[in-house]
């Protein structure tokens, strides 16, 4: 879903020379709100809607020069793990036309893969950038909570969104890090603070540790992601790092702690799209219950009404303590366990999902099924630490293998120093990309 | 069977900061429709709350008045529902964390203090304004102004201590001069800076148990709580007394015809849905800004009322007066300052200065602007040491209210006239031209004496002093007859 030349022109004029990013074509995720193009979070209730205001991340991006070329298609509201609940149709994998980028950015996602540009924005939830990244071959940043602004940023789950980061190269994740990453005024919940430096990135990871959870492949996750864990585990322990092996369970939970505590979020969050300021709105109404619950009914796709549904339920008087309170409750646990993970040791290798990429309409009818594929990348957004997927190669049928690195809070440098030790390893793509160095941090690749 | 009311009061008081709740729109009033508005307060996608630090600071210098105790840790909520004048179709406010809680707000002074005790007082932000029915062409239509979404309210909710309707006006004419006297509200209830909603039931009087509660919504003037009060006592009174039972439900009061109406049953009750606000983070309030806030606490109106019992000797009655506005114990304090005995300037203030000034609808700023401090003092001074009658100098007074004479008059002019040389002729043209009264007098009705002291003083514009009036009245009139 990209926008024409004339839209890339008016940005250009605007794009500052001689910032970091200066001429740096970039595509937005279509929840991360412009002045210049409509922000429709992919669903009918926004149709045509075009802010009146630059996401703080926006304002950083223009400012450190980049070029703002279109929007990327993502699952309406960001709630899926595909890209097929867009109320715009669905995005396809560069790699097979016939599978699925991922989701929810598997715009931003597919778009990176394929060359459209070199760096994009998503926004990640429960997985929504690590996973199109893996389904698509590149790497995928979900930074710690608060060190993204997410003012602008269309919610889904407050306490969990962070706008992530797409690119081909680690180097240039760390570029667009360093240009977004460190408080605002605007958001309440940034860190406060200078972002942790990443200019270091190319640093390499002797004397690191690396947490090797093995118990979470035993069962449900395909061969060749194992072999892709494998193949980059490897690598690690030939450029220094330490293996260190241990059982780690916090996907017990986590899935039905994420979900509640999302829906309950978004059913609030969504609350507003209700036709009676902008957007869509449904014209046969002729009382306010009825412009309320048809424009609603018509507007939202059927995944977002489930969700909405769910999340008002999880709130509702007599249910509230059983179901929100407790998934709170959950939640605290689970910060803890990866907080007594990372004592063991600097980041952890797993899955980003524990398949690769599925063929289109293969989950849609499965909602369950869906959920679960969320299954190693929630855990972040509950703890809140950053996470980064990483292309290990092709398998051999030619689609893009990953992995996915955890840390604890604020470890964004060690994730892309091992991210980057991988990528000096793989074989990454099938794509020529002809205009990677120009963009790139001052030193060679 | 007697019954008794109880009855608990919910109170919002918008808080006249600069900017909004959680942007930096001006929370002023009366600007175009819709212009005082941003990505955030009107809701938009992806615009965030950040909150305003002048309310917080508002709020804690409440809490601090009431005694209330102030949590270092409160958090912000999200009360769910629909409704168009509301842009997010959720209010930021505090739930199970508020910033205060308990305390009380003493009402009078002294032996009269009653103190009404609060459950707690949080932050919010306040809704847009809803239009309607309006008609465009053919169609009936609703307009929202969402100026006002999106200002900070705080809310004051009470025990249940109230017994009758009075005493909830006592309470609101109480928290009205409290929010004033600290500068953080208009408290003005006619224009919605103050407003009120009401919990009632009844129960046989002396019972511990509390009956069925309805709640009263729509009660905007402190004599609209009372009359709504009044009429929903009543009607639970007559609905027990004919053996029905009262339903939970939500009424509007319509003060113009003095009904009420029923807005919401209990089946409709909202289910609110709160949840702790996951944009903002927990408001974290340290001894430092409350022992700032502390210092920067004036001496509290019920503290004043009683300091100005005892130190100036003053009456329960004008110290409640002069209590009653911190600008009218400012003014009473400069003149006593400036050398006016406190009992001389209170009197003027309760009794002289507060009159003009509500027959006029000015404030004491203003009143000062056309009265200015100096000459009044100067005046005031001139009254004690009988250089100038108090009629005399009330007189004055109204001229540059009124007339818009020079206060500078003030210093001189209107001397106090007690010399026989002057009296004596207006005292013989008085008898000459009463010839009833004086008969009447001497036929022994003395009270005609004062009739005929108030001729003289006429005559005298004022400036005869009257006792000297009145004693050569009495030479010249001779003994009245023994009845």
């Amino acid at each position: 879903m990209c926008h024409g030349d004339d839209a890339a022109r008016a940005a250009n004029a605007r794009a500052v020379r001689g910032g970091p990013l200066a001429g740096v074509p970039m595509l937005l995720k279509d929840n991360i709100c412009t002045t210049e193009f409509p922000t429709t979070c992919g669903s009918k209730i926004l149709a045509g809607y075009r802010p009146p205001y630059d996401a703080t991340a926006v304002t950083r991006l223009r400012e450190a020069g980049a070029v703002l070329i279109g929007k990327g298609n993502m699952d309406e509201f960001a709630m899926g793990s595909s890209t097929e609940y867009s109320a715009y149709g669905p995005t396809r994998n560069p790699y097979d036309l016939g599978r699925v980028p991922g989701g929810s950015s598997g715009g931003p996602a597919a778009a990176v893969a394929y060359g459209l540009c070199p760096i994009a924005l998503g926004s990640d939830t429960g997985g929504s950038v690590r996973q199109p990244a893996a389904f698509c071959g590149v790497f995928g940043l979900k930074p710690t909570y608060g060190r993204i602004s997410r003012y602008g940023l269309v919610a889904f789950g407050s306490s969990l969104d962070q706008i992530g980061i797409f690119a081909r190269h680690a180097g240039d994740v760390a570029l667009a890090y360093s240009v977004l990453a460190g408080p605002d005024a605007y958001d309440a919940t940034t860190r406060l603070g200078d972002a942790p430096d990443v200019s270091g990135w190319e640093r390499g990871v002797e004397g690191l540790r690396f947490g090797w959870p093995e118990n979470l492949w035993k069962e449900g996750v395909e061969r060749d992601v194992i072999d892709g864990l494998s193949s980059a585990a490897e690598w690690l322990e030939r450029a220094g790092a330490k293996r260190v092996p241990f059982d780690f369970l916090p996907g017990e939970y986590a899935v039905a702690t994420y979900y509640l505590v999302a829906t309950a979020e978004a059913s609030s969050n969504l609350a507003r799209f209700d036709g009676v300021r902008y957007g869509f709105r449904h014209e046969d109404s002729d009382d306010l219950r009825a412009l309320y619950t048809r424009t609603r009914s018509a507007g939202f796709g059927a995944e977002v009404q489930r969700r909405i549904l769910l999340g008002t339920y999880a709130l509702s008087a007599g249910y509230y303590d059983a179901y929100y309170l407790t998934a709170q409750r959950a939640r605290s646990r689970i910060r803890h366990e990866y907080h007594e993970a990372f004592a063991r040791c600097d980041f952890m290798l797993l899955p980003a999902s524990p398949t690769l990429p599925f063929k289109l309409g293969e989950k849609t009818e499965d909602p369950l099924a869906m959920y679960l594929s969320d299954i190693f990348t929630i855990g972040a957004n509950l703890a809140g630490i950053p996470g980064l997927s990483v292309p290990v190669g092709l398998t051999a049928s030619g689609l893009p293998r990953s992995v996915q690195l955890l840390g604890p809070e604020d470890s964004e440098p060690v994730l892309l120093s091992a991210g980057r030790a991988i990528e000096m390893k793989g074989d990454q793509t099938k794509f020529d990309h002809r205009h990677e160095s120009e963009f790139a941090w001052p030193t060679k690749r | 069977m007697a019954y008794e009311a109880v009855i608990g009061l919910e109170c919002h008081i918008q808080l006249n900061t600069r900017s909004k709740m959680f942007c930096d729109c001006p929370a002023a009033f009366g600007a175009e429709a819709n212009t005082n508005v941003c990505p955030v307060c009107l809701g938009l996608p992806g615009a965030l709350p950040r909150a305003n630090r002048a309310a917080i600071d508002s709020a804690l210098r409440l809490g601090l008045a009431l005694g209330s105790t102030l949590q270092p840790e409160s958090v912000f909520a999200r009360k769910n529902y629909f409704y168009p004048d509301m842009p997010k179709n959720y209010q930021i406010t505090q739930y199970d964390r508020p910033l205060c809680e308990g305390g009380a707000l003493p009402v009078g002074a002294g032996e009269r203090q009653r103190k009404f005790e609060l459950i707690r007082v949080h932050v919010e932000e306040d809704t847009g304004k809803s239009f309607h029915p309006e008609r465009f062409g053919d169609h009936p239509v609703s307009r929202v102004d969402f100026n006002r979404a999106g200002v900070p309210l705080l809310e004051l909710v009470t025990q249940p201590v109230f017994r009758e309707p009075a005493e909830c006006a006592a309470f609101l004419v109480g928290l009205r001069r409290l929010v004033r006297w600290l500068g953080i509200s208009e408290g003005d209830m006619e224009k919605g800076h103050l407003r009120c909603d009401a919990n009632v039931s009844i129960r046989p009087a002396g019972d511990t148990k509390f009956g069925t509660k309805t709640e009263l919504k729509n009660l905007n003037s402190i004599r609209g709580v009372e009359k709504g009060l009044a009429a929903e006592i009543a009607r639970q009174k007559r609905a027990v007394a004919a053996g029905e039972k009262i339903e939970q439900a939500t009424l509007l009061y319509d003060a113009d015809h003095d009904k009420l109406a029923v807005m919401r049953s209990k089946e409709h009750a909202h289910d609110y849905r709160y949840f702790p606000e996951p944009d903002l983070p927990v408001l974290r309030v340290s001894a430092a800004w409350i022992a700032a806030a502390r210092v920067a606490l004036p001496e509290l109106p019920w503290e004043t009322e009683r300091r100005l019992e005892t130190e100036y000797a003053l009456s329960g009655e004008v110290a409640s007066i002069i209590g009653a506005d911190r600008e009218h114990v400012r003014l009473l304090e400069d003149l006593a300052r400036a050398g006016v005995s406190p009992r001389t300037a209170a009197n003027w203030v309760a009794n002289v200065v507060i009159g003009h000034a509500n027959r006029l609808g000015i404030d004491l700023a203003r009143f000062r602007e056309r009265v200015p401090l100096g000459p009044f003092a100067t005046l005031l001074k001139r009254v004690e040491s009988a250089q100038v009658t108090a009629t005399a100098a009330k007189g004055m007074l109204e001229d540059v209210l009124d007339k818009g004479a020079d206060p500078a008059g003030f210093v001189s002019g209107g001397e106090a006239v007690s010399g026989d040389d002057v009296l004596l002729p207006l005292v013989r043209a008085v008898i000459a031209e009463n010839a009833g009264p004086v008969e009447q007098y001497r036929n022994g009705k003395t009270a005609t004496l004062g009739f005929l002291v108030g001729q003289v003083m006429k005559k005298s514009g004022g400036q005869a002093v009257p006792q000297t009036v009145k004693e050569i009245l009495m030479r010249e009139l001779g003994q009245p007859a023994e009845r």
